[in-house]
């Protein structure tokens, strides 16, 4: 997960989302895949401790994926710890043409998948992939908007409403919105982890990202400083 | 061509990722470069999906770091065990 301050007028810039496929981060990715490589054909080799060393890079993304999807911290606990488990009896069955992160997002997105149905904890949510809604979902219109003041990212409230932002996405909403926005796998990693179509991913994740906006852009609007009002 | 803004609300997503032909691209930011609202929608949009993806929305409980390699441990202790026994 990346953090970033937030400055500038974003339109003026119009930059793509940085991705981990970005260009400039191609490099130290492939060194970091080529070193991961070696470190797991260690740990198959014998060297299981290595285990540890293997999984230290995606402590929080695994949690993160798990919380989305739950919405409780001690199931998530459980989940994350679930999939390290799974990853550390299966890695013999990890292909070097998936990336490990991806691999183990899957497992995580499986092992919460997997609880949730056995819960029954959301049966309003279909877990099964289904039609997405043909329905147009608008926008939050606003006149102008200003970056969120870094004064303002200070204040846990701003974390706690981006979180029930995220975490009230209808199920198959939030599903592409983590793979994709959080845990930053490509379309194609999404819809293959998700059994749906790259089409659908796409729909999905730009309806997500809509509810997103109509929903957190009022609110951190009114955290921001208030505009000074001139008598002329 | 001119498109209106809410065919230009269904582009936001690919715009953001790069995503759109050149073509289309061209047309909606020429849009863009007109329309107050649909630049805010944008703006708007790409500041939250930083916000989402900032370590702090998901904070790890405390202690998970250790829970998570206590328990990896006490299976790696398991599995070494295992195979000592096939020795």
């Amino acid at each position: 997960m990346h953090h970033v301050l937030l400055t500038g007028r974003l339109t003026e810039i119009s930059q793509p989302l940085k991705r981990a496929g970005d260009e400039q981060s191609v490099m130290s990715e492939v060194q970091h895949q080529d070193a991961e490589t070696e470190l797991i054909a260690s740990v198959l080799a014998g060297n299981i401790h290595l285990f540890h060393e293997l999984v230290r890079p995606y402590e929080r993304t695994v949690y993160a994926m798990a919380v989305g999807l739950l919405r409780n911290e001690q199931e998530a606990e459980d989940v994350a710890q679930e999939t390290f488990l799974k990853a550390l009896r299966n890695l013999h069955t990890w292909r070097a043409e998936a990336k490990f992160s991806t691999w183990l997002i899957t497992i995580a997105l499986n092992e919460a998948r997997a609880r949730l149905r056995r819960a029954q904890a959301a049966p309003f949510e279909p877990i099964e992939s289904t039609p997405d809604d043909p329905h147009r979902v608008a926008p939050e219109l606003l006149r102008d908007w200003r970056e969120v003041p870094s004064e303002v990212l200070e204040r846990l409230e701003v974390w706690q409403l981006v979180q029930d932002a995220v975490t009230e996405l209808p199920l198959i909403y939030r599903e592409v919105f983590l793979l994709r926005d959080v845990e930053e796998l490509s379309v194609n990693e999404a819809a293959e982890a998700l059994s749906i179509t790259t089409a659908s991913v796409k729909v999905r994740l730009h309806r997500a990202r809509i509810m997103l906006q109509k929903r957190l852009a009022p609110q951190l609007k009114r955290l921001g400083p208030k505009r000074k009002r001139f008598p002329w | 061509m001119v498109i209106d803004c809410k065919h230009v609300w269904d582009h936001i997503s690919e715009f953001l990722d790069d995503d759109l032909s050149p073509e289309m691209r061209t047309i909606v930011q020429q849009h863009l470069e007109h329309c107050e609202v649909c630049s805010a929608i944008l703006d708007s949009t790409h500041n939250i999906l930083i916000l989402t993806a900032d370590e702090r929305v998901f904070k790890l409980p405390l202690g998970y770091r250790r829970r998570l390699h206590e328990r990896l441990a006490a299976e790696i202790a398991t599995l070494n065990g295992n195979d000592s026994d096939n020795c």
